[in-house]
């Protein structure tokens, strides 16, 4: 019991730093930290999605970082076109994710464990290529979005401490609804398949179907995660869906712990940050961050999450 | 005579010049619990899993009271009324011991597509759980994890969950594989208990569990039926005695 009080406590303080953190921006002045954690709450929503489908589905997707990049040129290539009504790129953004999800996941879905591995980064990878080739839309240089998504007044992405507030309101409702998610009957189904599929077909569940599903609304969120952050860089560009940025992904679900509600915003801030102050340090930064993850991943099983539950255990 | 639960005529499976199920017939009626025996490599295994959906035959036909489930993929015969047990324990050892078997009444109460609401306080799915658990002897173990329970209270756990499907034909490959001597017998027990609501086939190594339990018995080997009949025709049996020469004493004197 008291190791769950443990890593309880320690999600409820890094909680209650991310809400509280603009207001320590303006106390101190200091601008830097408020867009270093816009970028960290982002990236923890799309590792918070990933998390849907690798920690409790057992789907172990290497291309989620294509969503990123969806989401973003949704919003890029409509602002470029002149349409710039959020209330339009946003829902564009998450239908195209939610569309690329379902053909992707309806291919991939036929494989298991490696392949499925293979053939998601596979297909990200073809995103990434795709979008090198639109010439119209920047090409392998990218595309710069000279005006963020406008919400008629209502809310005003421009404004850093607003368009924060907007980020960290989308991971908590993201992490709402995989709260709900993971213990509905839907949910129940979902993981009982990663832990067992033959016993799941056996009572009854066909397994596709549900994984497919679960699929698409981890892609969807992932989605939502890229419209933000082509807001907050003012950018996309096909770097975002990179094979690399995936595993980016993958190391911060795995680092925070997979299957757990807030570990995927836990390893978000942790790598994020000591990729930051690493690399003010030194320009050899990935020589410690490596082995650190290395040690984590075999000492910490669970990441840090399990950690700290049996620093709690004792 | 009425349409049997169970038909399967002219089974034939093949794995690559070995025929593991050669024109396999049989018939289950309703209520009775038929055993499947044989010496180790007769096929059994491979007869349930095609019984089930988990092996497509090469050819001959299985139905389901009257309705032809050959080709059926597992999940939906399952819906048919169709349950099985596993022969090595095959559990969601990470979930609870209720948890398991209210995912198997899950599957069969309403669409599992519900996104909201917490499954786990659904109390027509948690009183089937606990009810099928009860029925096992197993309801003070409920809440526990299932990879902090005994091989036994697994195997438990495995019957728990096809009886919650509520099925009109229970499969059981091997119910007692690894159980002690008084485990077996409370298995047993069990058995008697449940032939009562449910038709069985049981695929069984345990001769005395078998010779006590069936109503009739269908002889495996090498494939074939070679003999199928009540307890004391199959005891009398020629054929049956010469497969079984090294247990033949066990044949002959018990049940």
């Amino acid at each position: 019991m008291k190791g769950l009080s443990v890593s309880k406590a320690v999600t409820a303080l890094m909680l209650a730093g991310l809400v509280l953190l603009p207001l320590y921006s303006s106390l101190s002045g200091n601008i830097f930290i408020l867009t270093l954690f816009t970028r960290i709450v982002i990236l923890a929503l799309a590792a918070a999605s990933l998390n849907l489908i690798m920690g409790f589905g057992g789907m172990m997707s290497f291309g989620h970082a294509a969503y990123l990049g969806i989401g973003g040129y949704a919003v890029g290539m409509l602002a470029q076109e002149g349409v710039g009504s959020g209330f339009v790129q946003f829902p564009v953004a998450l239908a195209a994710s939610a569309i690329y999800a379902l053909v992707i996941g309806a291919l991939s879905l036929r494989t298991r464990g490696v392949y499925f591995i293979m053939i998601t980064l596979a297909f990200a990878q073809m995103a990434y290529y795709v979008a090198s080739g639109l010439a119209r839309y920047g090409g392998d240089d990218g595309l710069t979005v000279y005006k963020r998504s406008d919400f008629s007044g209502l809310i005003n992405l421009s404004n850093r401490t607003q368009f924060y507030y907007l980020c960290l309101a989308c991971l908590f409702g993201v992490i709402f609804l995989i709260w709900r998610i993971v213990n509905s009957r839907f949910g129940l189904v979902v993981q009982g398949l990663r832990s067992n599929e033959q016993r799941m077909q056996a009572i009854g569940f066909p397994a596709k179907r549900y994984q497919l599903v679960c699929f698409v609304i981890s892609g969807t969120m992932c989605g939502l995660a890229g419209a933000l952050l082509a807001n907050n860089t003012d950018f996309v560009s096909p770097a975002v869906m990179y094979w690399t940025r995936s595993g980016d992904l993958m190391v911060m679900v795995i680092l925070g712990g997979m299957g757990t509600l807030f570990g995927p915003v836990m390893g978000a801030v942790v790598y994020l940050l000591l990729e930051e102050f690493l690399s003010q340090i030194t320009e050899y930064w990935a020589l410690i961050m490596g082995p650190l993850l290395l040690l984590i991943v075999l000492f910490g099983r669970g990441g840090i999450m399990g950690l700290l539950g049996r620093i709690g255990r004792g | 005579m009425a349409e049997p639960l169970l038909r399967v005529e002219k089974l034939v499976r093949r794995f690559g010049g070995i025929v593991a199920t050669d024109h396999v017939s049989l018939d289950v009626a309703a209520g009775e619990l038929h055993a499947i025996i044989g010496p180790n490599g007769a096929g059994k295994t491979t007869l349930i899993s095609q019984l089930t959906g988990h092996l497509a035959p090469h050819s001959g036909s299985v139905s389901l009271g009257g309705r032809d489930i050959t080709y059926l993929p597992a999940y939906r015969r399952c819906a048919l009324g169709l349950a099985r047990s596993f022969q090595i324990t095959s559990l969601l050892l990470d979930f609870t011991a209720a948890d398991n078997v209210a995912l198997a009444a899950q599957a069969h109460a309403g669409t599992s597509f519900r996104f909201f609401a917490n499954a786990r306080k659904e109390k027509g799915l948690r009183d089937a759980a606990y009810a099928a658990l009860d029925r096992v002897g197993l309801a003070h173990r409920a809440d526990v994890q299932v990879s902090k329970l005994s091989h036994g209270e697994r195997r438990q756990i495995e019957l728990a969950v096809a009886l919650a499907s509520k099925p009109k034909l229970l499969l059981l490959d091997e119910p007692m594989a690894g159980l002690g001597v008084t485990e077996s017998q409370g298995m047993v027990k069990l058995l008697q208990e449940l032939r009562k609501e449910v038709s069985i086939v049981l695929v069984e190594h345990d001769m005395p569990a078998v010779f006590a339990l069936a109503d009739r018995i269908s002889v495996l080997v090498y494939g074939r039926v070679i003999a199928s009949g009540d307890p004391d025709v199959i005891r009398a049996n020629e054929d049956v005695k010469r497969a079984y020469l090294g247990d033949q004493h066990v044949v002959t004197h018990h049940g």
